[in-house]
């Protein structure tokens, strides 16, 4: 037994390692004082962060990506906020397939639905741009928005909203002083996870956005000039730092709205 | 209708698909009455309480409060407050939030508002508790905080759906007394729902009682006990022996009635001659003893001591099922006691036995 645990002790140590090890290279090399990437390492740097902030072309991709992301994260839970009370609320007949046919998006490769899409576009003679990387991103963020609020809706006690009701309230009123305030964690982490979905995004990005560049396809471009691969791996380190943040946020407000207790009022 | 007739149902029916919840319910409820509606799970209680409340709209029927029809209006137009059966405390609101919810339309001043909560909370006897989360109460304190939140809107009428169904024996049977008590100091009509035909009895002024969506009978408690109008209702409140009679003839208000191996007797009731009847007797009425003329023979199958009482199963020749009786342990216990194998004689005092129709 003992001999079993510690090979599985093992096993996770290499899984995470294989994880993470190449993710932390980007940090590493982008405080490296040297064009270069390798070992050993020469010194320790901000000059790739500087100089990756005076280019003016990042805060552009960057300032894109953020429409963009913001956009979609909004859209989409907005359109998943009525889908998933349904769903949860009422016996929808289908419900189950439903839900099947609206997460489909997710294991549809992404490069047949971003080819599909722009098919789609050039036949309708939409002109390519933000707002169409934007529309492609709603599409693929939809069912991560429905399935993060469907989770929070589920084991919503129907009769707290008829309580409301009862208590002199009408529908919509009731919605803001009861629905909102309790499905809120569900609505902040369908918008961090729908946003980060979003500004991860290279590929349906690469196919719709025309002339304009988002930050992925903006690294993807720089990639071809040796000089400033140090200044993207600055970029890649900024974006995996502020990634983190967003998960571990958008996951600490999923449990703490799940755990009511910690969810207090001051007297009126 | 009477004119202190202030919640009027009237010949309201709900389907739900091919599940009839509610059959033509017709019931009038008095103002400032405690009103149970008691019956098994599953008989269209809470579905007939929400039909009052507005959460549900009858298919036929009417529903009137103070003569004013109700029946299509929605919940917030109704002059009644619910407490729900799972309470529906707000969990993201405070003891005081929660209280203070249903006043938000009254726009009263800051300091009238903070009034009618305290005192809610001094009435439910939770002051201080304010502050508190809702999570952070026990069940007989989410169940005054759902019934404060109710009442401080001073509704004409309270609707409790099984509202001491989650607390534990002691608790539930203190709450009774306190509801009870809070019911006649506020002077509000209570609408009570209740599977628990004790907690029925001894909290009503009437009692509608049902059963597969039927009222059976309206009445209050002595009445529903002493003269339940058929068998399951007798059946349903407290315990009852059943004796098949007929009636053989009539003598002015009272029938001759062959109950077989209980002899013959007269009582005063409706049945017509020929007619089979169903005879009720409460084990409580019968009284035992060693010797007796005039009365009626068996021999103890089973026998229970209960403290303040003794229940016995009294095998009687030519009767299918054993007389249940029940005695007060008021006397010396050696002159009371009856063992298995004893032969005892049952009397009971005239009127005890209740003529009901056969079905
Ligand atoms: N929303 C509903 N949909 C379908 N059937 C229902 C619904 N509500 C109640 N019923 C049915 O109506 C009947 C009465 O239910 P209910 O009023 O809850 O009874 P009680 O409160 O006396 O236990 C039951 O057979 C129940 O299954
Ligand atoms: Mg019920």
């Amino acid at each position: 037994m003992r001999s079993q645990g510690a090979g599985l002790f093992a096993y996770a140590i290499v899984y995470l390692a294989f994880l993470y090890v190449p993710v932390l290279f980007l940090p590493l090399f982008s405080f490296n004082n040297s064009m270069f990437i390798a070992f050993p390492l020469s010194g320790f740097t901000t000059q790739w962060y500087s100089q990756m902030w005076a280019d003016a072309a990042v805060s552009h991709a960057l300032f894109n990506s953020l429409k963009v992301g913001a956009a979609a994260a909004l859209v989409s839970t907005m359109l998943a906020i009525p889908a998933a009370r349904a769903l949860t609320r009422y016996r929808v007949p289908g419900g189950a397939s439903m839900l099947a046919f609206v997460n489909l998006p997710l294991f549809i490769p992404e490069i047949v639905l971003g080819i599909s899409l722009l098919i789609l576009l050039n036949a309708t003679a939409i002109p390519l741009s933000l707002l169409t990387v934007a529309l492609g991103h709603i599409v693929v963020c939809v069912p991560f928005a429905i399935t993060v609020l469907v989770s929070r809706f589920e084991g919503f006690d129907k009769s707290l909203e008829e309580a409301s009701l009862d208590l002199g309230e009408n529908g919509w009123m009731t919605f803001w002083r009861v629905t909102f305030p309790l499905a809120l964690p569900g609505i902040v982490s369908s918008l961090l996870l729908s946003f980060m979905v979003s500004f991860d995004d290279f590929l349906i990005a690469y196919f719709l956005a025309g002339s304009d560049v988002t930050l992925p396809i903006y690294i993807w471009g720089q990639l071809r000039f040796p000089y400033k691969l140090p200044s993207v791996l600055a970029l890649g380190a900024f974006i995996l730092f502020v990634s983190t943040v967003l998960v571990v946020f958008a996951e600490w407000v999923r449990s703490r709205g799940l755990d009511h207790r910690k969810h207090k009022m001051v007297g009126a | 209708m009477s004119d202190e007739t202030y919640l009027n149902i009237d010949h309201v029916t709900k389907r739900f698909g091919k599940v009839l919840a509610v059959n033509d319910a017709q019931i009038a409820i008095r103002r400032g009455e405690f009103f149970s509606l008691l019956g098994p799970s599953g008989c269209g209680k809470t579905t007939l309480l929400r039909m009052i409340a507005g959460f549900e709209f009858p298919d036929a029927g009417e529903i009137y409060f103070e003569g004013m029809r109700m029946t299509d209006e929605p919940p917030h137009m109704r002059p009644s407050n619910m407490v729900f059966q799972s309470y529906a405390i707000f969990p993201h609101l405070n003891v005081f939030n929660n209280i203070a919810y249903g006043l938000r339309r009254e726009r009263l001043a800051r300091a009238e508002l903070q009034r009618r909560v305290e005192d809610a909370l001094v009435m439910i006897k939770l002051d201080g508790f304010g502050p508190r989360g809702a999570n952070e109460l026990s069940g007989g304190q989410r169940q005054r905080v759902a019934l404060a939140r109710a009442l401080v809107r001073r509704p004409k009428v309270l609707l409790l759906d099984e509202p001491l169904g989650a607390l534990d024996r002691r608790l539930r049977e203190a709450m009774q007394i306190e509801l009870r008590a809070l019911q006649k100091s506020v002077g509000i009509t209570f609408v009570f729902v209740t599977h628990d035909q004790e907690e029925a009895l001894s909290m009503s002024d009437r009692i509608a009682v049902m059963s597969a969506g039927q009222v059976l009978q309206i009445a209050s408690p002595r009445e529903l006990y002493e003269a339940p109008n058929c068998r399951e209702v007798a059946d349903f409140i407290g315990q009852m022996n059943f004796f098949d009679g007929k009636v053989t003839g009539r003598d002015g208000g009272m029938a001759r009635i062959d109950a077989g191996a209980l002899g013959m007797m007269e009582i005063e009731t409706g049945a017509s001659t020929g007619a089979s009847v169903l005879l009720a007797l409460r084990p409580e009425k019968i009284a035992l003893s060693a010797a007796a003329t005039n009365s009626v023979k068996g021999t103890v199958m089973a026998a229970a001591y209960l403290g303040e009482r003794s229940h016995y199963n009294i095998d009687v020749p030519g009767l299918n099922e054993p007389v249940s009786v029940a005695t007060q342990n008021v006397g010396k216990i050696a002159s009371q006691g009856h063992e298995p194998g004893d032969t005892v004689h049952m009397t009971w005092p005239p009127g005890a036995l209740v003529v009901l129709p056969r079905d």
